[in-house]
C-alpha cells in the first residue's frame, strides 16, 4: 500500500461513514466555542428541540468582544455584553465547560486550546473561526467552520466533509538571525498567494519548521487560512509531545503512554504523495512587512512599496493601485520610510509567551518614539499574561511606554473598543491587513513581534537585525 | 432552508478580486445574536459614507453614490458578479446571511474561498464558479447593458445569458442535492446516529484519552 500523508491518516481515523456522493461523515473530537459565531447555532438547537451530542467534547470562551482594560465593571457596550452573556447562558444550559471572562484561564480560543492540552495530536478540531488552523501545529486536523456547521457539530459530533487535496510546504535550511515563524509564513503567503492553498490541506515540513518551537509552529499554521487553506498541520515529534506533557486536559498515566505511541505515527510516510509540493529555502527569507490590504502584499524590510504601473497583469495593477490609495502610500517608498501611529502586539498569531519575550528583548531599556500614539501588548491568555508578569516582561513593556492589557482578540479585529481611527497606521502582529479590519479607515502592516517592537521604538519600520 | 432550483435576476457587478468577509459584513455587526437583519449593512463601508453601527436606521444614512448597490437597477439585483477568491478571510456565516438578506440568490465568480463557499450552501445561496475569461466577458456585458439579467438553473447546472448563450458550471452532487431540496443537514446526519455511536464505541477502545470528561 502506498504511504499516506498526515492529512490522510487523520482523515481515515475519523471517517464515520462514506456517503455515496463522495463526501464523508467525519467525527469531531473537539469543538471550541466562542461568543460571536455560536449564539445562532445554540438557537438552532433550541428551535429544533435538539441537545448537544457530547457536551464534554466542547470547550467555550469569550474572546472577541471582551475589553482588554479593567474588567471589574463588566462590558460597557450593551450589544457586546449581550453576546457574552448569551454564551454564558448557553454553556450553563447545556453543561458546556466555559472559561468565563474573569477566569485566569480565559484567552483567545486558539491560544487556550493548546495551552490547556484540550487540543491534542490526532484530533479533529473545529471552531466557528477561521484561525482554528493554528491548532494543526499539534499534528491535528483543525479547521474553521461557519455557524451552521457549529450547530451540526454540536448536534451530531460530526461534519459532512469533502476530502481536500494535499500540499506539502517544505522550508529547509537555516533562517537568518531575526527571522521568525511570522516572517516564514508571510513569505510563504507572498510566494503562493492568498488563494494558493484554496482546496488544499497544507502540511508544513522541512528542517526550518521542525526546528521551530510549538509556539512558532502555531504561528505558521495560524495563517494557513490567509493562504486560502482551511487547515495547516505539522507532524508530531518530540517537541510536540514535550509541549503537551502535564497540561491540564492532557492524558495521564497509562493513557499518556498509549496516546504517545499513537501520536508518534502522526507524520506523512516517506513514500506519501502530495498533490502539490512547494520548496522554500529558509536562508533566503528576510524579516517581512506587508504594504497592502491583502496578506500576500508583503515585501522584505529592505524592499519598497511596489509600483502598480510596472505590473503587467491588469487585475493586479488595479488591486495594487487600490491598495496603495487605501494605505495612503506612494509607489516605491522604502518600507523603512513608513512612519507609524500605533503598535499592536497580540492576536492568535503572535500573543504567546515566546512572542512577548521576543518583543520585550527588543524594547528593554528603550522608549517608544514620540510619534507613536499608542503601543499595546495584549497577551493571548490570562496564563500567558501571568507568566509574562512572573518574568517581569510587563515591567519592560510599561517602562518602554507600552500599555499592558488583559487577554483577548482585541485590535486584531476591533470588535471591542481597541480600534484604529480612520487614517491611522499600525504595525500589527496579527494576521489580516484587510481594509477596515482594525477599524474603519485604519491601515494595517503585518509584522513579527520583534519587528513591531523595533518599529515602536524607531517610530517607523526598521530592520530588527540592525537594531 | 429555502430550496433553490431556478432563478433569474438582475446582475450587479463588483469587479474586485479578494473581496473578504470583513468587507462583506464588518465586525461591529457580528455582535448580533440573530441570523437575520444583516442586509442593510451588507458591504457597509463601501455602501455608506458614514461609520456604521448596529441598530442604526440605515435609510437615514448618507449613501456612497458610486457604489453599485446604491444605483438603479442594481439595488434590485439578485445575482452578484465578482472577482476571484470572493469571500476570503474570516469564517463568519454572517457574510452569506447578509448577502441573502439583501436579496441575492446567486453569486458568480472565477473562484471562492473554501469556508465562505461552504457557508453559502447552508443558506440557500448558490455560488457559481465560471472561468475567469467568462466572468470577464459577463462584466463587459453587464457594463454595456444596465439591468442585464442571467437565468440560473441548478438541476441543469447552467447559466443562460439574455442572448441565449448557455454556460455550464460544476457543482458537487451532495451540495447540489441539499440545495435543490432545501434539506436539513443535521436531520439527515442524525439518520446515521447508530453509525456515529458505533464509531464512538470503537474509538473509545482505541483512543480512550479522547473521551476524558
Amino acid at each position: 500500500m502506498a504511504g499516506r500523508t498526515l492529512y490522510e491518516k487523520l482523515w481515515d481515523d475519523h471517517v464515520v461513514r462514506d456517503n455515496e456522493d463522495g463526501t464523508s461523515l467525519l467525527y469531531i473530537d473537539r469543538q471550541l466555542v466562542h461568543e460571536v459565531t455560536s449564539p445562532q447555532a445554540f438557537e438552532g438547537l433550541r428551535l429544533a428541540g435538539r441537545q448537544p451530542w457530547r457536551t464534554d467534547a466542547n470547550l467555550a470562551v469569550a474572546d472577541h468582544n471582551v475589553p482588554t482594560t479593567d474588567r471589574r465593571g463588566g462590558i460597557a457596550d450593551p450589544v457586546s455584553r449581550l453576546q457574552v452573556d448569551t454564551l454564558d447562558d448557553n454553556c450553563r444550559t447545556y453543561g458546556i465547560t466555559e472559561f468565563g471572562m474573569n477566569d485566569p484561564r480565559q484567552g483567545i480560543v486558539h491560544v487556550i486550546g493548546p495551552e490547556q492540552g484540550a487540543t491534542l495530536p490526532g484530533m479533529t478540531i473545529v471552531c466557528g473561526d477561521s484561525h482554528t488552523s493554528t491548532q494543526g501545529a499539534m499534528g491535528a486536523m483543525a479547521f474553521g467552520i461557519g455557524t451552521s456547521e457549529v450547530e451540526h457539530a454540536l448536534a451530531t459530533q460530526t461534519l459532512v466533509q469533502q476530502k481536500s487535496k494535499t500540499m506539502l510546504i517544505s522550508v529547509d535550511g537555516e533562517p537568518g538571525p531575526g527571522v521568525t515563524a511570522k516572517d516564514i509564513i508571510l513569505h510563504i503567503i507572498g510566494t503562493i498567494g492568498t488563494a494558493g492553498g484554496t482546496g488544499y490541506a497544507i502540511e508544513y515540513g522541512g528542517s526550518a519548521v521542525r526546528n521551530l518551537s510549538m509556539e512558532g509552529r502555531m504561528t505558521i499554521c495560524n495563517m494557513s487560512i490567509e493562504a486560502g487553506a482551511r487547515c495547516g498541520m505539522i507532524a508530531v515529534d518530540d517537541t510536540t509531545i514535550d509541549y503537551i506533557a502535564n497540561r491540564p486536559f492532557a492524558p495521564t498515566g497509562e493513557q499518556w503512554e498509549q496516546a504517545v505511541a499513537y501520536w508518534k505515527t502522526l507524520h506523512s510516510d516517506p513514500d506519501a504523495a502530495f498533490d502539490r509540493v512547494v520548496h522554500i529555502d529558509a536562508a533566503t527569507i528576510q524579516p517581512q512587512v506587508s504594504w497592502g490590504t491583502s496578506p500576500e502584499m508583503v515585501v522584505p524590510i529592505h524592499g519598497s512599496v511596489p509600483n502598480p504601473f510596472k505590473e503587467t497583469d491588469e487585475a493586479r495593477r488595479t488591486a495594487y493601485a487600490r491598495a496603495l490609495e487605501y494605505m495612503g502610500l506612494e509607489p516605491e517608498t522604502p518600507m523603512t520610510d513608513i512612519w507609524l501611529d500605533k503598535i499592536f502586539i497580540g492576536s492568535c498569531t503572535n500573543a504567546r509567551i515566546s512572542d512577548l519575550r521576543e518583543a520585550a528583548r527588543v524594547v528593554e531599556g528603550r522608549r517608544i518614539a514620540d510619534n507613536i500614539k499608542l503601543a499595546m501588548v495584549v497577551p493571548g491568555s490570562g496564563l500567558v499574561k501571568k507568566q509574562a508578569e512572573d518574568e517581569g516582561l510587563d515591567r519592560v513593556f510599561k517602562e518602554a511606554g507600552f500599555e499592558w492589557r488583559e487577554a483577548g482578540c482585541s485590535m486584531c479585529l476591533g470588535m471591542n473598543p481597541d480600534q484604529l481611527s480612520p487614517g491611522e497606521r499600525c504595525a500589527s502582529t496579527s494576521n489580516r491587513n484587510f481594509e477596515g479590519r482594525q477599524g474603519q479607515g485604519g491601515r494595517t502592516h503585518l509584522v513579527s513581534p520583534a519587528m513591531a517592537a523595533a518599529a515602536a521604538v524607531a517610530g517607523h519600520f526598521v530592520d530588527v537585525r540592525e537594531f | 432552508m429555502e430550496p433553490f432550483r431556478q432563478h433569474k435576476g438582475i446582475v450587479a457587478p463588483l469587479e474586485r478580486a479578494n473581496v473578504d468577509t470583513d468587507a462583506i459584513i464588518p465586525k461591529q455587526f457580528l455582535k448580533s445574536i440573530k441570523r437575520t437583519g444583516f442586509g442593510d449593512n451588507l458591504f457597509d463601508e463601501m455602501r455608506y459614507l458614514d461609520h456604521g453601527e448596529p441598530g442604526q436606521d440605515c435609510s437615514q444614512r448618507p449613501k456612497n453614490p458610486d457604489f453599485v448597490l446604491n444605483r438603479e437597477p442594481y439595488c434590485n439585483a439578485t445575482v452578484l458578479l465578482a472577482g476571484r477568491n470572493f469571500g476570503c478571510g474570516s469564517s463568519r456565516e454572517h457574510a452569506p446571511w447578509a448577502l441573502k438578506d439583501f436579496g441575492f440568490r446567486v453569486l458568480i465568480a472565477p473562484s471562492f474561498a473554501d469556508i465562505f463557499y461552504n457557508n453559502c450552501f447552508k443558506n440557500g445561496l448558490l455560488p457559481v464558479v465560471l472561468p475567469e475569461e467568462t466572468v470577464e466577458r459577463l462584466f463587459r456585458a453587464v457594463e454595456a447593458e444596465p439591468g442585464y439579467q442571467l437565468a440560473v438553473d441548478l438541476p441543469a447546472q447552467t447559466v443562460t445569458t439574455p442572448s441565449g448563450e448557455v454556460l455550464a458550471f460544476d457543482i458537487d452532487g451532495f451540495r447540489k442535492h441539499m440545495l435543490e431540496q432545501g434539506l436539513d443537514e443535521i436531520g439527515l446526519t442524525l439518520q446515521h446516529a447508530d453509525a456515529i455511536r458505533a464509531y464512538e464505541e470503537r474509538r473509545r477502545r482505541e483512543a480512550p484519552w479522547l473521551f476524558r470528561a
